[in-house]
């Protein structure tokens, strides 16, 4: 991805070049700079049956991949951000219905990103979990 | 065949290796990812995920995704809680430090062990490796909440 390459493009790459993003389902949509990631409801996602309800698993995952569409965006490197570590804290139940994320860049470093995620379903003033996360700015080349 | 468990036997007392099996190849998400249940022991539990290329993260490096990593994580450490005869109602949180990228096209081994049990909250530590435990991956510590106030 070239550097002059627009927010939208650099967005699309990310979604493009990573398949586990399509195993999810997840897509984003870009707002001028402001990235919302939508995760689909799909019945593979479940880890509860009897509830139902998402794997805890999938809304982690599915956060720290809005974080790295996120830098992605910003940042716009040929190479995705690597996960250094993220905390995932896990607030209500994520239910069986489509679930959306925003990611805040606290710090865009050279080297080290820190970022934090909300995932919501029905309101947003309700998140269903959140993570904090360090990202590793890949190296050029 | 795999019969699945009675739901009341599994909400109480200890995990038998099927219901444990169950667990871990039969909800929609990880049969989609392919888990392979390993072993269950006191308070322990190991799952493995085999390579697949629809997993990868990087089609560069053709490493299986860090979000794989946390749902294997995760589930290890509900595994683990079972094996120690208590019901996980949902993860509080789970800290996951990633050591080092995964070998390219290497299966995924976690292990879970559920060391300490209050009445209502279960602490969890897992790791995650692709062949030497000494070596991992990835490292977890968990805090679950149990269903029922403890065995």
């Amino acid at each position: 991805m070239s550097a002059d390459a627009t927010p939208a493009e650099r967005l699309a790459a990310f979604l493009a070049r990573t398949p586990y993003i399509a195993f999810l389902g997840m897509r984003a949509e870009l707002a001028g700079d402001e990235m919302t990631a939508i995760l689909p409801f799909s019945p593979h996602l479940i880890g509860n049956t009897m509830l139902p309800a998402l794997h805890g698993g999938v809304l982690g995952a599915f956060m720290e991949m809005t974080a790295l569409a996120q830098l992605a965006v910003i940042t716009g490197g040929p190479r995705p951000a690597k996960t250094i570590d993220v905390t995932i804290d896990y607030l209500r139940p994520g239910r069986a219905m489509d679930t959306y994320a925003r990611a805040e860049i606290k710090k865009a470093g050279r080297r080290i990103s820190s970022v934090h995620v909300e995932a919501w379903q029905e309101a947003r003033a309700k998140p269903v979990a959140a993570i904090r996360g360090h990202f590793q700015t890949p190296t050029e080349g | 065949m795999v019969k699945p468990p009675d739901f009341i036997a599994a909400m109480t007392g200890s995990l038998d290796e099927q219901a444990a099996r169950h667990m871990v190849t039969r909800t929609p998400q990880t049969e989609a990812l392919g888990f392979q249940f390993v072993s269950i022991s006191e308070a322990r539990g190991a799952i493995r995920v085999p390579w697949r290329a629809d997993l990868v993260g990087d089609p560069e490096t053709g490493v299986i995704a860090s979000g794989v990593v946390t749902t294997l994580l995760d589930h290890v450490c509900g595994l683990a809680i079972r094996a120690a005869a208590a019901v996980p109602q949902g993860t509080l949180d789970l800290r996951i430090d990633y050591m080092r990228p995964a070998r390219p096209q290497a299966d995924l081994v976690a292990d879970g062990h559920c060391y300490k049990l209050t009445r209502t909250i279960a602490f969890v530590r897992a790791l995650a490796h692709d062949g030497d435990p000494d070596d991992p991956v990835a490292t977890a510590q968990a805090a679950f909440a149990l269903i029922g106030g403890g065995a």
